[in-house]
């Protein structure tokens, strides 16, 4: 007993040397550093395109698991899905020549891409999925993208803990080939719990990233001046912008 | 000529601070999912081959539930704890260290003789006759070394959906993600259980003596 209250004891200094370390100015920006010290390392050993691994039917999960979101309550939403999504947009707008406001339908009639991969979640669980939409790059392309645009911002219908859910990429993961605007999952029409009508699929990122309750798509300069400047939901909490680690 | 090696002396603490904080910033993120599953996928308790326990917050750094700081210790140890192992290799190898101390010579395998070093193990007799290190040190160093540390690095990138598109291979060859994320904490826990053995026996081998050689660097032969 005495010998477990030393290791607590010991355990508890470490971890309040290690938390006094992270308060600090240095320890701050060495922490966050580290981020992008793997996005480097990851870039440089991986092609723009190179793309995450799919799967054969047979791999896809019997049941995809929601997560943040499930069902949300605010706003329109709950009277937009009894509608069946009729009056859903999807708007193309920010750094762009021609802003666009796209209904479901202009969505499905556009050149498709349907993707079996599988999705990380940051908690640590995976699932397989097979994702069908069109490429955001097409969207991107046929609004026209100005070139003073640096990320892309997309905005979500979702409101998780009084706070509007939102996500970002650069460029580089924008005209990725596998990022689509998924409207299906498994050939279905995306549930409420998976993010319908439209959510993003960044599939070389953890699952935070791939924004649902889809509501625009947001070309930006800088993410300085959206939410609290993090890049997303989740990063204005602390977690990492590149979220490929 | 010293006990051991500056390159090793310092590898060996810095080795500790990256373990210690990896392992500990590990436990939270454990606790945030805690189930473990073989092959690509997984998400159920059903599915799950193990239900970890939730790490107390004593355990875990920051202390308290906080996966995003807890990525960030994280990610930012995996760095020194990377680049040092790989730096540590490279001189052991250029060193001789590897090659003199801790790789094993045909005979040690021996029955006989691995028997009569558990029994000398077990009588608390460190006083081993020539070479640095008796079979069952190498045995370990050379694991901790070959296997369990490398795996935790490999493990690591294997996890890593940005690093997939390029090391697919490696997550196939680990069994799948799922498999690599099991592997990861599989490894953690047998560095954990090397960590306990290591000190117990540092502890029963003269501490202050022990501690002192790694620091200063002590003298060959007084071991």
């Amino acid at each position: 007993m005495r010998r477990r209250g030393f290791l607590a004891a010991f355990g508890a200094a470490f971890v309040a040397g290690c938390n006094k370390i992270a308060d600090t100015g240095p320890g701050k920006s060495l922490l966050s550093a580290a981020e992008s010290w793997h996005k480097g390392a990851h870039r440089l050993l991986t092609d723009r395109t190179a793309l995450a691994p799919v799967y054969p039917r047979s791999a896809i999960s019997p049941f995809f698991r929601g997560n943040g979101s499930t069902d949300p309550q605010n706003g329109d939403y709950q009277a937009s899905a009894a509608n069946d999504f009729a009056d859903w947009r999807l708007e193309v707008r920010g750094l762009v020549d021609s802003p666009l406001s796209l209904t479901l339908d202009n969505i499905r009639r556009l050149p498709q891409r349907t993707q079996i991969t599988r999705h990380d979640c940051v908690e640590g669980w995976s699932a397989i999925g097979e994702w069908t939409g069109p490429q955001l790059s097409l969207l991107l392309d046929a609004a026209g993208l100005r070139e003073e645009a640096k990320y892309i911002v997309f905005r979500c219908a979702d409101n998780l803990n009084g706070e509007d859910y939102y996500e970002s990429v650069d460029l580089i993961d924008a005209y990725h080939p596998q990022t689509i605007v998924a409207h299906m999952l498994n050939g279905r029409p995306l549930p409420i719990r998976n993010g319908a009508p439209l959510r993003m699929r960044i599939e070389r990122q953890l699952g935070y990233k791939h924004a649902k309750y889809l509501t625009a798509v947001e070309a930006v300069a800088s993410l300085d001046d959206i939410g609290r400047g993090g890049g997303g939901y989740w990063e204005d909490r602390g977690y990492q912008w590149y979220a490929g680690i | 000529m010293k006990r051991h090696r500056l390159s090793t002396r310092l590898w060996h603490w810095l080795n500790l601070l990256c373990v210690v904080v990896l392992f500990m910033s590990g436990l939270t993120i454990s606790n945030a999912h805690r189930y473990l599953y073989w092959g690509q996928w997984g998400f159920m308790p059903e599915q799950a081959w193990l239900a970890v326990p939730r790490f107390p917050d004593w355990m875990t750094i920051p202390g308290y539930y906080s996966l995003a700081v807890a990525r960030e210790w994280h990610i930012l140890m995996a760095w020194p704890f990377a680049l040092g192992l790989l730096l540590m290799w490279i001189a052991m190898l250029a060193n001789r260290h590897f090659k003199r101390d801790i790789a094993t010579a045909t005979d040690e395998w021996k029955p006989r003789n691995v028997k009569r070093d558990v029994v000398e193990h077990l009588k608390l007799n460190f006083d081993h006759g020539e070479g640095k290190y008796n079979f069952l040190q190498k045995l370990a160093y050379g694991l901790v070394f070959g296997v369990f540390l490398p795996m935790m690095i490999f493990s690591g990138i294997a996890i890593s959906p940005g690093m997939e598109p390029t090391f697919g291979w490696l997550v196939d060859l680990l069994g799948g993600r799922q498999s690599a994320r099991s592997l990861h904490f599989i490894f953690a826990f047998a560095i954990a259980g090397f960590f306990v053995v290591h000190v117990l026996l540092v502890m029963l081998a003269g501490p202050i003596h022990q501690i002192r050689d790694m620091i200063t660097g002590g003298k060959a032969d007084e071991t």
